[in-house]
């Protein structure tokens, strides 16, 4: 598999990371060694082998259905650079 | 266990400049499950709370939070699935799907796309009695809801309240089997009855606990045969999405739209592209979502910060055995139980708490059929003209089985009961004391009845010449004699009466 700079442009803009054009091909370039590597992992056979989700045998945690939490509308908006009656104020997004 | 047979519907036909098109419809329905809290924070899941009040740090995606599952929210979506007949995986797990909103801090959304917690199963979708589609349910998975934008509080900016967001919702993905409009909306309303006779999701659709995304898409005659003969895709038309709809009605509005959209398309010579459109009530018409087309690669992975999701068999079987008696079954026992017609069975069950007061009703009466028809016409009609929930009926069961048990023993005749019934819903009280109190009882007393009728023929000599002539008139009599014993008088004692005196 191979990046090309119209996909690292691409993946760029998904992931809202502003890259100039010009720096581009090294992102492309920098791409590919990291999947170059990762495709050295396809080398391991691995047929038969479950996945592993964890390094430790635990079940997933459970929390029991209750309210505990919440109610503290002015710590959740204190880092908002505005907001407005108990809402935050973001730059118009409309359909 | 009970079932009723049904015939297949028709497909809906419509007729294209050139020739006639099938409709062909797949459903996701999002239904927010009926928990306190949220899925992976113990914030309220209430509705209606001051903004950002309901939101955990978790929720608000600051950093290091770590996400921990809400248990029951797991039990409602395998009860769900349990009550669609649905394959339950006793291993599932959690993907992110990447995506930028104001509306969602995390920039993902916590869902489950490779490994769904409820795989297929089926929904029976009742058009009309006899009449009814079996829709494949394809899967259920369950993921965060996102928060909410407010766009018209303020010309440049919008707000953000993220109370909603985190909220548990399944997602309930049918196959296209779905095909038409009316089927649509059938379907949403069978989902949302199953759905509140589990009590797994309120299914409140103006809350928007209840919402669908629609996939739609048309094809000529004969080639959905071949689809489901082959469950090969090729066959079918390219499919639009019509995102995010609430109401039952903009249900059928949009597909009707969308799909005279495509066929106007298809005609000319066109080409359908395969996008994401919204319904425009206001305009009655659906258009495209551009910005949702561009941020459609999600990116999913397996979400790091959750183990696999297992669950125990036993865990599974414990549910099914709490499993209440569903829409299907109690229609089909309704039937037989009480031989109800499918029509009346069909209505009473639409909602369990009108069914139980009709069993309670057919219990204390003794009559499954006339309790169904009092329930029905009487009770509901009355509640219906006062704006009133059966929860908030002044007449309870009881009083409704103590009217039924007057008319069937005759003590009360049919068009007294209805006055009856009058009293107890608007003063309320006991339907044998009213009756006794208020001297409402049925005259069946034959000499009091003879007294009456005597008195009419005398004093009207012309007519009893007249009906001796014309037996129809003596129809006249028993109208007098009704009215001078108040409506009373056994009607059929007063009739043999009146043609015995007569001669008849």
């Amino acid at each position: 598999m191979s990046i090309d700079t119209e996909t690292a442009a691409k993946v760029a803009k998904l992931a809202r990371i502003k890259v100039e054009p010009e720096a581009l091909p090294a992102l492309a370039q920098e791409f590919n060694t990291i999947l170059g590597f990762i495709e050295q992992l396809n080398e391991v056979d691995v047929e038969g082998v479950e996945p592993m989700t964890s390094v430790t045998p635990m079940r997933l945690k459970r929390r029991k259905d209750g309210v505990t939490d919440g109610d503290m509308q002015d710590k959740i908006l204190s880092n908002a650079p505005d907001a407005r009656e108990g809402f935050f104020a973001v730059p118009k997004v409309v359909e | 266990m009970l079932d009723l047979t049904y015939e297949t519907p028709k497909p809906k036909v419509i007729a294209g400049a050139k020739h006639d098109w099938e409709l062909v419809i797949g459903m996701e329905v999002h239904a927010q499950v009926a928990s306190q809290a949220k899925l992976f924070s113990g914030a309220s899941t209430k509705f209606g709370a001051e903004p950002n009040s309901n939101v955990s740090f978790i929720d608000a995606a600051m950093p290091g939070m770590l996400p921990v599952i809400n248990e029951y929210c797991i039990e409602q979506a395998v009860r769900t699935g349990l009550g669609l007949k649905a394959k339950i995986n006793l291993t599932s797990a959690f993907d992110r799907k990447n995506y930028f909103y104001p509306d969602l801090p995390q920039g993902y959304q916590i869902s489950q796309l490779y490994h769904p917690l409820v795989g297929e199963g089926e929904i029976l979708v009742d058009m009309e009695p006899g009449i009814a589609r079996l829709v494949r349910i394809e899967r259920i998975h369950v993921e965060q809801d996102a928060g909410k934008s407010i766009h018209d509080m303020d010309p440049n900016m919008s707000f953000v309240d993220l109370n909603r967001t985190g909220v548990a919702l399944m997602e309930i993905v049918s196959r296209p089997d779905i095909r038409g409009p009316e089927e649509a909306a059938a379907y949403i309303a069978k989902l949302r009855q199953i759905l509140r006779y589990l009590g797994t999701c309120d299914g409140n659709m103006q809350n928007g606990n209840l919402r669908a995304d629609v996939n739609v898409s048309v094809c000529l005659p004969g080639q959905y045969e071949k689809y489901q003969a082959t469950q090969d895709f090729s066959h079918l038309g390219t499919r639009c999405e019509i995102k995010n709809m609430n109401s039952m009605r903009f249900i059928q509005q949009a597909i009707d739209y969308e799909a005279r959209r495509q066929i106007a398309i298809l005609e000319a010579g066109g080409k359908v592209d395969q996008e994401t459109r919204l319904y425009d009530p206001d305009k009655g018409e659906t258009r495209s979502m551009r910005s949702k087309e561009e941020a459609h690669d999600y990116r999913y992975f397996p979400c790091p910060d959750l183990l696999p999701l297992e669950i125990e068999q036993g865990w599974v079987d414990d549910i099914k055995a709490s499993l209440p008696e569903l829409p299907d079954q109690k229609k089909a026992r309704f039937v037989t139980e009480f031989g109800l017609s499918e029509y009346d069975a069909g209505v009473l069950t639409a909602e369990v708490i009108n069914a139980d007061y009709f069993e309670k009703v057919a219990a204390g009466a003794g009559d499954g059929k006339l309790a169904a028809n009092w329930v029905i016409n009487e009770l509901f009609g009355r509640l219906k003209k006062d704006d009133r929930d059966i929860t908030d009926s002044p007449v309870d069961p009881d009083q409704l089985a103590g009217i039924i048990r007057l008319i069937k023993s005759d003590a009360i005749s049919g068009k007294i009961a209805k006055d009856l019934f009058e009293i107890v819903y608007t003063e309320g009280g006991d339907p044998e004391k009213i009756v006794e109190d208020r001297g409402m009882k049925q005259v069946t007393d034959t000499d009091a009845i003879e007294a009456a009728v005597d008195e009419i023929i005398a004093a009207n000599p012309a007519q009893v010449e007249k009906a001796k002539a014309n037996p129809k008139l003596a129809g006249w009599f028993v109208g007098q004699v009704m009215k001078a014993t108040g409506g009373k008088a056994n009607p059929k004692a007063v009739n043999d009466l009146v043609a015995s005196k007569l001669g008849l």
